[in-house]
């Protein structure tokens, strides 16, 4: 690889942001736990009935992790807007949406991923039927991506910005809905024994747009909020 | 440069446009005002009852024309945002920020005067149907970029970063609308279904045209209004805004004879 | 007239939504004239300091 290349730049991105996520690797697990308690306390709430939370266990399982998801969403830029190195980027030769893939992918293998791997259990947790499980760990596998790569998009609008939190979630959710309808839509089809691929294809053309499409949008919103 | 580039020019200048809106709004809003007056007699007293719904459909006569206006607004936005956003003409900035909390207030009048005639037509205030969640949406989209705008400092950096929310949300309606559709389809069950659209007599489409042609005057009395304030904020230094603000200034009380 | 107010039982449902529509809209209306008066005493107050400070020796 030659250095100062794009490649070059992205492993050293890749390497770097790993990196960063290893050295607070407590950190991480947050978001696992935030999508812990908030599954466990629909028990609490609805009963511990267990026909009443098969009946809402995909739905509830999706919005945690999308819940998960939002708040983890701040780490992406915040601590390199803090020390400068998101305007390094910014004016760096390399293609900014390129580097912006890069750094999305890296966030959701270090924040989305763990919640997947942990999804079997709340789903579990919540008496969802074994046979449901594969469709729902599919629509997570398209959704969680897709929506780190929406999510992102906002975030650059509001990076900088102290208090931003109910902004980002406000900005998000409009975005984030038709997402969620066809990912808990495709699990909730299998519960009821419907066909489930049409919802899994959509999420599925929406993620591979969201791909090319994302990253771009999300330098042209950088360059707007750095400008 | 010929004339029409330079009158487009000439629109485009801050001063300008302040004094052109200045002139046009009062008059916009009395039209607007003296139309929706004939509307509201059209529709509450000389439109005869409806066959199946009785009098409560009377509620179609600013329902409808609000929903027309919570989108009509936000193309409007979406045409101002698109040019801010290119061309950085600061005119069009203004424009897109200050047709948001409108079509706000319309798609706000559309949801609440949508669930008031529901209760009484179908028995429920709200149902998750796909044009309700979609005006819905609709409305949380204008919240966002009007909340955007004013979470940024910088007025200039504050409209573009609002005017390229507002571009992804116009890519998100029809979106959310195809998605609801197919939501609902899976929930066909639980689904109120909406009535269909009644034939309506000639009667009862003057008073609702009349009050579309109202609220899109008032519309422009509006942004009128606002973009001038606007451009107060914006210009807040430069000598013609001074001038303004000067001249609106509150007579200064007389010297006392003792002084 | 007690009949126009009752429409027909509907009475409740219509004129709140109404009163809403031109509450709303009469917000709409006076909300910017109401900035429009503080931004204009911004400016004042900008210039008288900026004055004040050109004016001190």
């Amino acid at each position: 690889m030659k250095p100062g290349s794009t490649t070059a730049a992205c492993a050293a991105l890749i390497r770097r942001d790993l990196a960063v996520v290893w050295r607070r690797r407590g950190d991480a697990l947050n978001p696992i736990l935030f999508a812990l308690i908030v599954v466990a306390l629909f028990p609490f709430a609805l009963g511990p009935e267990p026909e009443n939370l098969r009946r809402i266990a995909a739905g509830v399982v999706f919005v945690a992790l999308l819940l998960s998801g939002l708040l983890a969403l701040d780490t992406l830029f915040r601590g390199d807007y803090e020390d400068g190195s998101l305007e390094q980027l910014v004016l760096s030769p390399h293609p900014l949406a390129l580097l912006l893939a890069c750094k999305i992918t890296v966030h959701w293998l270090t924040t989305a991923l763990p919640l997947l791997l942990v999804a079997p259990l709340l789903a579990e947790m919540l008496n969802l039927p074994h046979s449901v499980l594969p469709v729902l760990l599919a629509a997570l596998a398209l959704s969680t991506p897709l929506l780190s790569l929406i999510g992102a998009v906002c975030v650059a609008l509001t990076v900088g910005m102290r208090r931003s939190g109910m902004l980002l979630a406000l900005l998000v959710l409009p975005l984030y809905v038709p997402v969620l309808i066809f990912g808990a839509g495709a699990c909730n089809a299998a519960q009821a024994g419907l066909a489930f691929i049409a919802p899994l294809l959509w999420l599925g053309a929406g993620l591979v747009l969201a791909l090319v499409l994302a990253p771009l949008a999300c330098a042209a919103a950088l360059k707007i909020s750095l400008s | 440069m010929n004339a029409l580039t330079l009158w487009f020019h000439k629109i485009g200048s801050p001063p300008t446009f302040y004094r052109i809106a200045g002139a046009l709004a009062p008059w916009c809003f009395g039209i607007a005002i003296v139309l929706g007056a004939l509307a509201l007699y059209g529709g509450l007293v000389l439109a005869p009852r409806d066959y199946q719904q009785g009098d409560a459909y009377r509620i179609i006569f600013v329902h409808v024309p609000c929903a027309w206006m919570g989108l009509f607004a936000y193309g409007f936005m979406a045409v101002n945002a698109f040019i801010a956003l290119i061309w950085r003409i600061k005119l069009s900035e203004v424009l897109a920020m200050a047709s948001a909390p409108i079509g706000a207030a319309f798609t706000f009048i559309t949801l609440v005067t949508g669930s008031i005639w529901g209760k009484p037509m179908w028995g429920t205030w709200w149902t998750w149907d796909a044009r309700l969640t979609s005006e819905l949406v609709l409305l949380f989209l204008y919240l966002g970029v009007m909340g955007l705008y004013h979470a940024i400092e910088d007025r200039r950096q504050a409209a573009r970063a609002a005017s390229f929310l507002a571009l992804i949300g116009i890519v998100n309606v029809p979106i959310v609308h195809f998605s609801v559709n197919w939501w609902n389809t899976l929930h066909q069950g639980q689904t109120v279904r909406l009535m269909g659209e009644s034939k309506i007599s000639g009667d009862m489409v003057w008073p609702l045209l009349v009050m579309t042609l109202a609220t899109h005057i008032w519309f422009f009395a509006s942004v009128f209004a606002r973009t001038r304030v606007g451009l107060l904020e914006l210009e807040g230094g430069k000598d013609w805004a001074r001038d303004v603000a000067l001249s609106d200034a509150p007579r200064e009380s007389p010297v006392t004879a003792h002084g | 007239m007690a009949d126009f107010f009752a429409m027909g039982g509907y009475g409740t449902y219509i004129w709140p939504a109404y009163a809403v529509f031109l509450i709303v809209l009469a917000i709409d209306a006076i909300a910017p004239r109401l900035r429009r008066k503080r931004v204009l005493a911004e400016i004042r107050g900008k210039l008288r300091r900026r004055q004040a400070r050109e004016a001190t020796p």
